[in-house]
């Protein structure tokens, strides 16, 4: 586990630019609920392999990603 | 854990009103970030104009003033020649700066207001509900031109960054995009240099940003990503079109 | 400073500059232009900007935004000018700011002519701007009082957060008269609501003039629309003229006003007692007080340079109790004295 990413559900809505962005191909949107404000938000399914590249916190429009690096 | 990357506070609370998927969002992200990296946010007005980002002053953390349709180079002209000392910027679309407002921006330029303008080209009017604009792409599909936009009646998509480094008064034109991870990160060194242009005094820059419109355009938001790489910046090639620091 | 001889333009642009203006954004167009040329060679010594736009679209377009920004800012132009800023007139209201606009009317519609004419009156006071919203309009008899109105104008502009036109016809703009212009200084209002940059603000502060929402947007039209009643309440201005026994009264505005007294004189002098009512503010206009004016004559003449625009408020203000009669010339055609004598005789039935 290099890092993590840390989704602000409550904003998401749902469009997927980050699972598209993300090399590790370890996000998707959750389609088992919706959130607030009606969409099925993305989330990570495998953060241990997460490598803290920020790719889908760059692509997020609605900057609901926060990402974290562990400390080497 | 260290943070590497959170929402900027060059943006204030409020829910984005874009669609899904919208790349306004990212712009709003990368404009903001600079504003506070460059730690101008506290003097800092937007000019918001008229189209999709109509309400882009409830997203900025700054003072704002929302202009009428294509008037925003202008309003920001009044703004910054009675306080020169504020980091003034317009964010533009394409049927605001390109259609109706091209006499403002095309002036604004050639008196080189020292300005910063953010123009998101998304080939399309938005807000209005997908209507043809001066930047629709030939053959493309709208709600003004839904047999595909016929050239020979339609006239050809509007080239504003290089129509703009035409202009004597331009300091800095570029034109990105929003497609891809490396895009954005190079839409966002473009906007800073934009910013800090206006701040060192240097005169009008201007980035141009591929956007998308996926709902406009009846594409899901990965293809229109994709979309904006391969049509959009086939026609609208990517690149510096002005830069009077590296002449 | 004393009297001197000034053309009406230039003391225009003079009084603004007097009044604080801080800036002047302005579009060439005839018989306004020596405004623009004076400021262009004036404002920048007394520390104000002057910028010659692309267009009159564009001229009202960076007042709204100097204006906003919380500068004391102007614009002139002349009727199809004015025309050109109605959107931007009408944001300026939407948005509350506190403008000057100047407008030395000439000859319509469309291109019309370069010549003095008041068929400008539905313009400045009804408005070609979309929504509910007023300004306030103030229409000067001279050079004199078009520099008292310039400022004024400013004066109003802060107090009530609205654009103020002052309404110059353009033999105003044109002639040369002996003026002395008040160089008081006129206090700035805190403008605490401009879009300065937010510094040490706590909150944002956001010059708009959109409303999505239906009851915010009704409440802020009651706001508007409050506004202009208290302006009506304290603003209203007009002059009488020999009215009090009169059993003619005449109205006019602007400099045919002048040529009205001539013939007010000369009608006297032929034992008809005529008298003037003058309102010298457009907007709130002057509705009570021509009423009671008007409750003892026999017949009121509203006269014009134009086909009849200001007789819609005359009507209006007579309410049906004496009949209006009008007199107009247009094309840039000035009425001489003797032709409202002989319209004021006509009526009285050939004596």
């Amino acid at each position: 586990m290099k890092g993590r990413v840390i989704f602000n559900e409550d904003t998401c809505k749902g469009c997927g630019l980050c699972v598209n962005a993300c090399p590790m191909k370890i996000l998707a949107l959750d389609l088992t609920r919706v959130n607030k404000i009606g969409y099925t938000p993305a989330h990570c399914f495998d953060m241990d392999k997460c490598i803290a590249c920020t790719n889908c916190a760059l692509m997020c429009p609605d900057s609901c990603i926060t990402v974290e690096r562990l400390d080497v | 854990m260290t943070v590497i990357f959170k929402k900027t506070k060059g943006l204030t609370d409020k829910p984005l009103t874009y669609c899904p998927g919208c790349t306004h969002g990212i712009i709003h992200r990368l404009v903001a970030e600079v504003l506070e990296e460059l730690n101008v946010l506290d003097r800092s007005i937007l000019i918001a104009s008229v189209g999709c980002s109509v309400m882009s002053y409830d997203f900025f953390n700054c003072d704002s003033i929302q202009a009428a349709h294509g008037r925003a180079p202008a309003v920001a002209t009044g703004v910054k020649r009675v306080r020169p000392d504020s980091i003034v910027f317009t964010y533009q679309g394409d049927g605001d700066l390109a259609s109706i407002g091209t006499g403002e921006i095309v002036q604004a330029a050639h008196r080189g207001e020292n300005i910063t303008v953010i123009f998101v080209n998304n080939a399309i009017y938005g807000m209005t509900g997908g209507q043809m604009a001066p930047t629709t792409l030939p053959g493309q599909i709208t709600t003004t031109s839904p047999y595909g936009r016929d050239v020979k009646t339609q006239g050809e998509p509007i080239k504003v960054s290089e129509l703009m480094a035409t202009i004597p008064g331009t300091y800095y034109v570029e034109r990105v995009m929003t497609a891809d991870p490396v895009s954005v990160r190079k839409a966002k060194t473009a906007i800073k240099k934009a910013f800090q242009n206006q701040v060192d005094g240097k005169g009008f820059s201007m980035v141009e940003v591929l956007s998308s419109c996926n709902i406009g355009w009846g594409l899901n938001p990965v293809d229109s990503l994709k979309y904006i790489k391969e049509d959009m910046a086939s026609y609208f090639p990517l690149g510096v079109y002005k830069d009077k620091g590296k002449i | 400073m004393g009297k001197v001889l000034m053309k009406g333009n230039e003391a225009i642009a003079q009084a603004a500059i007097s009044a604080g203006c801080e800036g002047f954004f302005g579009y060439p167009i005839t018989p306004q232009n020596e405004v623009p040329e004076y400021m262009s060679k004036y404002l920048a010594k007394s520390g104000g900007v002057f910028v010659q736009a692309e267009s009159e679209i564009a001229a009202i377009n960076m007042v709204y935004g100097a204006a906003a920004a919380g500068a004391r800012v102007m614009t002139s132009s002349s009727s199809p000018g004015i025309a050109l800023k109605q959107e931007g007139i009408s944001y300026c209201a939407g948005a509350q700011l506190p403008i000057v606009i100047v407008s030395v009317s000439r000859g319509g519609p469309g291109l019309g002519s370069i010549l003095p004419s008041q068929g400008d009156y539905n313009q400045a006071t009804r408005g070609g701007g979309n929504g509910d919203y007023r300004v306030i309009v103030l229409a000067p008899n001279g050079v004199q009082e078009a520099t008292d109105m310039v400022r004024h104008a400013f004066r109003l502009a802060d107090t009530y957060r609205i654009p103020v036109m002052v309404m110059a016809d353009g033999i105003i703009g044109q002639m040369m008269e002996p003026v002395e212009i008040d160089t008081t200084p006129i206090p700035k209002a805190a403008n605490l609501w401009a879009a300065t940059g937010k510094g040490n603000r706590d909150h944002l502060n956001v010059v708009n003039s959109m409303h999505l929402d239906s009851v915010e947007l009704e409440d802020h039209n009651i706001l508007l629309n409050n506004k202009y009643l208290e302006i009506v309440k304290n603003e209203v201005e007009y002059e009488k003229f020999l009215s009090d026994d009169a059993d003619v009264l005449i109205v006019a505005y602007g400099t045919p006003s002048r040529i009205v007294k001539s013939a007010i004189k000369t009608l006297r002098e032929e034992g008809i007692k005529a008298g003037l009512f003058r309102p010298k503010t457009l907007v709130p206009y002057p509705y009570d007080a021509l009423h009671e004016a008007s409750k003892n004559v026999k017949f009121v003449l509203c006269a014009e340079l134009s086909m009849g625009q200001m007789l819609v408020d005359v009507k209006l203000a007579v309410n049906g109790i004496v009949p209006v009669h009008f007199y107009g010339r247009t094309g840039g055609i000035i009425f001489e004295p003797s032709e409202i004598v002989n319209a004021v005789k006509s009526h009285l039935g050939g004596k």
